[in-house]
C-alpha cells in the first residue's frame, strides 16, 4: 500500500515539475512499438488495382465525379465532398476507372459498400498542382481547399478537418493541441512521421494556427517515443511561430483527445460537449502533414502511413497509396494473412478485418498480423463480481460495471443515463477484468442500439407529423369541396335570376320585332292592294277563295300556328318583292296542297 | 371533542377548497396518456390494429377499448414499453393482427405504373409522390413499410423490400460466446 502511495507522490511530483496534470484512469499495456520502428517509411509499388470505397470519413458518402472508363490522373477528383460533413476522393495514381460497384471495405460490420475501382496504367502521372499562398488567401477559401483535398482526421477517427478548422465566433480556439502521442500498442506510424518529416509537420501546423488564429500551440508526444521528440523539437525551434513540445506520461490512453487536452491544459472537456467549448482544438500529426501536403504541394490525400506489425518478417512503416489491397501490403511486409485474423488499429480499440482483401483506407493506421501466441485465445468470461477494477481503470470517469449489467439486459435507457455515450471505447475496462468479461463489446452493442432506437424514433416523429398533416389535408380539402359547392348552388340561383331577365328582354325584343313586322305588314299591304293589275288581283282573289276554303285538318292546333307563320313570312316577303309573288306562290302552292 | 370535531371539519373545507381550486386551475387539457402511448407506437399508420391509424389505437387503448398487444410493426419491445407505461401485463403479440416482419419499404416498378393515384390516396404519410396518367414513385425516406398502397394497384406494380444491412445502418450484434468444452477433466481426481 505504501509503495502505491509512494509510487503515485513520485508520480505527482514529476507532473508538479513538468506542469502537466493527469487524467483519472488508464493503464500501461506492453507497448511492442519496437518491433516496427527499427527501419524508415518505406515506399509501397503502386498496385494494378485500388479500390476506393467513397465512405472513408464521418459524414455523408461523397458524391461520384468520374464513369467507368475514364481515364484518370493521380491527385485528380474522383468523388466530391456532399454537404459539409463530408469530404472527397481522389485517385492515387494515374489509370482508368475500371468499375463502380458494391466491395468489401475495412469496416467492423464486414458488408459492401459503394467503392471505385481504379486500374493503374503505371505512368503514375500526376495532375497539375499547384501551391497556394495561403496567406493571401481568405479563411473560408482555404477551409474549401482542405475540404476538396479530403483532409480528414488522420489519427483514425476520419472527421472532415476543415470543420474542425472552421473558425467560431462563439468559442474561439485558444489553444492548439497537436496529437503525437500515439499511445496504443503496435501502432508507430504517428512517431515514424514525426521522426523523419518533422519539418513538413510544423508546416502544416503553421497553416492550422493560421486558420484557427490560437494563441497557444502545443504539441503532446508521449515519453515513449524520445527520437520523434528530439526530431520535432529541431522542427519546432526553425518554426517561426512558438510551438512547444511537451512529453507526455506514457499511459494509455493519453493519446484520446480528450485525455491529452486534459493532460496539457488541465482543463476537462465536459461530458457530451466538444473541446472547442473550452477553447481548445486537437489534432493528430498526420492530419497536420496532409495539411501540409495540400497547401504547400497541391497533393489531395492519396496516401497514408501505415503500421504492418505483429506476425510479419518486415514490420514497419509503408507509406501506402490508399486503395491499396490490405493482403498486399502484409505480403509486402513478409507476412500471410488469411480471411478473419487480421486487426485494424491497435489491439485495444481495433477490429478484426472481415477479410483481407479490404483496402487501406484513410483510417488505417495499423495493421496487425497477429499469431496464436501474441493473442491467445481469451479466456472463457466469467460472471462479473463487482471488483470495480474497471471503473478505476476508466479514463472518462464512467463506471463500467454498471454499463455492463444495463447492456446486459438490454436496459438501454438507463445506460444512456449512465454518460455510455462518453465512453471512447478504449479498452481499459476489458483490459483490466479478472473475469475476462468483454465489455466494451457489450457497449458498442448498447450504443448501436441506443442510435438506431434514436434514428426510429426520429423517423417515427416525422411520420406522425405527415399523417397529422395528411389527415388536416383531407379534412381541409373536404371543407373546400363542400364550400365550393355551396358557391356553386348560391351561385346558380343568381344566374337563374339573371337568366330571366335575359329572357325577358329577348321576349320583349322578338314582340317588339314582331309588333314592327306587324305594322309594316299593314302599311304593305295597304300600298300594295292599291295598285295591282287586274290579273293579279284577280290572283289574289282565287287565293283567298282557296283559302276560304282550306280543308279542315289544318284547323289544329300547331299546324294552324304553323301556317299562320308561314303565311306571315309569305306576306311579308311578298311585300318586298311583288315582281317575284307569282313564281313564289306557285311555287308555295304545291307544299302547301302536299300538307 | 367539539374543538377536536370543529377542528377536523375546518381542515377538511380548507383542502377541499385548495384541491377543488387546483383541480381547476392546473387543469390539464386533453388526455396526456393518449400522447404518451402515441409516442411508444412506431407511427406505421398501417392499421393492423384494426384502427385507422396510430392515434385511433392509442386512444382506444387508454379507453380501455383495445389490448395493448395489437401492433406488430412495435414488436415485443413495443408491448413491453405499453405494459410498462400502462402498469398491465406483458401479453405476447395477438397473432391475429400479424406478424412483425423487418422493417421494408414500397417499391414501386416504373415500368408498369400506370399513373392511376390509387396507392396515392392510400398511403397515410404521403410518402408517393406523382399525378393522374403520370408514373408515380416512393420517396423511401418518408415510407413507413405500412403496405397499404399495395392492395389498391390494380396493376400489382408495389412490391415491399425489407431495407439491406449496410455500413451505414449496421448495428453492433450483442456478444455471444461460444461455451468452448472445457478441458478433458483428469480421470485421477474422480477417482
Amino acid at each position: 500500500m505504501n509503495a502505491i502511495v509512494n509510487i503515485s507522490r513520485l508520480l505527482k511530483d514529476r507532473l508538479a515539475k513538468t506542469g502537466l496534470s493527469r487524467f483519472k484512469g488508464g493503464v500501461h499495456p506492453p507497448q511492442h512499438k519496437l518491433e516496427s520502428t527499427t527501419s524508415p517509411i518505406r515506399s509501397v509499388p503502386v498496385p494494378k488495382y485500388l479500390v476506393l470505397p467513397l465512405r472513408q470519413h464521418v459524414g455523408n458518402v461523397s458524391k461520384l465525379q468520374v464513369a467507368t472508363g475514364d481515364h484518370v490522373l493521380k491527385g485528380q477528383l474522383l468523388a466530391k465532398a456532399d454537404g459539409q460533413v463530408s469530404a472527397a476522393v481522389h485517385a492515387p495514381t494515374s489509370g482508368v476507372i475500371a468499375s463502380i460497384g458494391n466491395q468489401l471495405i475495412p469496416h467492423p460490420s464486414g458488408l459492401p459498400d459503394i467503392s471505385i475501382t481504379l486500374e493503374s496504367d503505371g505512368k503514375d502521372q500526376w495532375i497539375e498542382r499547384q501551391a497556394l499562398d495561403y496567406l493571401a488567401m481568405s479563411k473560408p477559401e482555404l477551409l474549401d481547399h482542405l475540404r476538396e483535398a479530403g483532409v480528414v482526421g488522420l489519427g483514425g477517427a476520419t472527421f472532415p478537418s476543415h470543420i474542425k478548422l472552421r473558425e467560431d465566433t462563439r468559442h474561439p480556439v485558444r489553444t492548439l493541441i497537436i496529437n503525437g502521442a500515439e499511445c496504443e500498442p503496435y501502432i508507430t506510424c504517428d512517431d515514424m512521421l514525426m521522426r523523419e518529416r518533422a519539418d513538413e509537420i510544423v508546416r502544416g501546423i503553421e497553416i492550422m494556427r493560421y486558420l484557427l488564429d490560437a494563441e497557444v500551440c502545443a504539441i503532446g508526444i508521449e515519453d515513449n517515443k524520445p527520437e520523434a521528440i528530439r526530431a520535432m523539437r529541431e522542427a519546432v525551434a526553425k518554426s517561426e511561430i512558438a510551438i512547444n513540445v511537451i512529453a507526455v506520461p506514457t499511459i494509455y490512453p493519453g493519446g484520446g483527445a480528450k485525455q491529452l487536452i486534459k493532460v496539457i491544459t488541465g482543463k476537462e472537456v465536459p461530458s457530451g460537449r466538444l473541446p472547442t467549448e473550452i477553447g481548445v482544438q486537437c489534432f493528430n500529426v498526420a492530419t497536420a502533414y496532409s495539411v501540409h501536403r495540400v497547401v504547400n504541394h497541391g497533393e489531395p490525400v492519396i496516401s497514408r502511413v501505415v503500421t504492418v506489425t505483429g506476425n510479419v518478417a518486415h514490420a514497419g512503416n509503408y507509406e501506402a497509396p490508399l486503395g491499396i489491397s490490405i493482403s498486399e501490403l502484409v505480403q509486402l511486409a513478409g507476412g500471410q494473412a488469411e480471411d478473419g485474423d487480421l486487426i485494424m488499429g491497435g489491439p485495444m480499440m481495433g477490429f478484426n478485418l472481415p477479410a483481407v482483401d479490404v483496402p487501406v483506407v484513410k483510417a488505417t493506421n495499423c495493421i496487425i498480423v497477429p499469431s496464436a501466441e501474441m493473442f491467445p485465445d481469451p479466456e472463457p468470461a466469467l460472471p462479473c463480481i463487482r471488483c470495480t477494477r474497471c471503473a478505476d481503470a476508466c479514463p472518462v470517469n464512467l463506471q463500467p460495471q454498471e454499463l455492463y449489467w444495463f447492456s446486459k439486459s438490454q436496459n438501454l435507457e438507463k445506460a444512456r443515463e449512465y454518460d455510455i455515450f462518453d465512453c471512447i471505447e478504449c479498452g481499459c475496462c476489458t483490459y483490466v477484468c479478472p473475469s475476462n468479461i468483454p465489455l466494451v463489446q457489450y457497449y458498442r452493442y448498447a450504443k448501436s442500439e441506443i442510435i438506431a432506437q434514436d434514428r426510429a424514433k426520429e423517423a417515427a416523429d416525422i411520420a406522425r407529423e405527415r399523417n397529422e398533416f395528411r389527415l388536416m389535408r383531407i379534412e381541409r380539402e373536404k371543407q373546400e369541396r363542400a364550400q365550393k359547392h355551396a358557391q356553386k348552388a348560391a351561385g346558380a340561383k343568381a344566374e337563374t335570376g339573371a337568366d330571366n331577365a335575359v329572357e325577358a328582354a329577348k321576349k320583349a325584343a322578338i314582340a317588339a320585332a314582331v309588333e314592327r313586322a306587324k305594322a309594316q305588314k299593314a302599311e304593305v299591304v295597304a300600298k300594295n292592294t292599291e295598285a295591282v293589275s287586274p290579273r293579279v288581283e284577280a290572283e289574289i282573289a282565287k287565293i283567298e277563295a282557296r283559302r276560304a276554303q282550306q280543308p279542315e285538318p289544318l284547323r289544329q292546333p300547331e299546324q294552324a300556328q304553323l301556317f299562320a307563320e308561314s303565311q306571315e313570312a309569305e306576306v311579308t316577303s311578298a311585300s318586298s318583292q311583288v315582281e317575284s309573288l307569282q313564281p313564289l306562290s306557285k311555287d308555295k302552292q304545291p307544299t302547301e296542297e302536299a300538307k | 371533542m367539539l374543538t377536536a370535531l370543529y377542528v377536523m371539519i375546518g381542515l377538511a373545507l380548507l383542502l377541499g377548497i385548495v384541491l377543488g381550486y387546483s383541480a381547476l386551475k392546473f387543469k390539464v387539457e386533453g388526455d396526456p396518456l393518449i400522447a404518451r402511448i402515441d409516442a411508444i407506437l412506431p407511427q406505421t399508420q398501417c392499421g393492423q390494429c384494426g384502427y385507422p391509424g396510430c392515434k385511433p389505437y392509442a386512444t382506444a387503448i387508454a379507453k380501455g377499448e383495445a389490448d395493448i398487444n395489437q401492433c406488430p410493426p412495435g414488436g415485443d419491445a413495443g408491448v413491453h414499453a405499453l405494459a410498462d407505461l400502462l402498469g398491465v401485463e406483458y401479453k405476447p403479440l395477438n397473432a391475429e393482427h400479424g406478424e412483425p416482419k423487418p422493417k421494408s419499404v414500397a417499391v414501386i416498378d416504373e415500368n408498369v405504373c400506370i399513373g392511376c393515384t390509387l396507392c396515392i390516396q392510400a398511403c397515410p404519410v404521403d410518402a408517393i409522390l406523382g399525378a393522374a396518367k403520370h408514373m408515380h414513385t416512393v420517396i423511401a425516406s418518408e415510407c413507413t413499410g405500412c403496405e397499404l398502397c399495395v392492395a389498391p394497384c390494380p396493376v400489382d406494380c408495389i412490391s415491399m423490400e425489407p431495407i439491406a444491412e449496410s455500413p451505414a445502418n449496421w448495428k453492433w450484434r450483442y456478444p455471444v460466446f461460444e461455451i468452448k468444452p472445457e478441458r478433458p477433466v483428469q480421470k485421477k481426481s474422480a477417482a
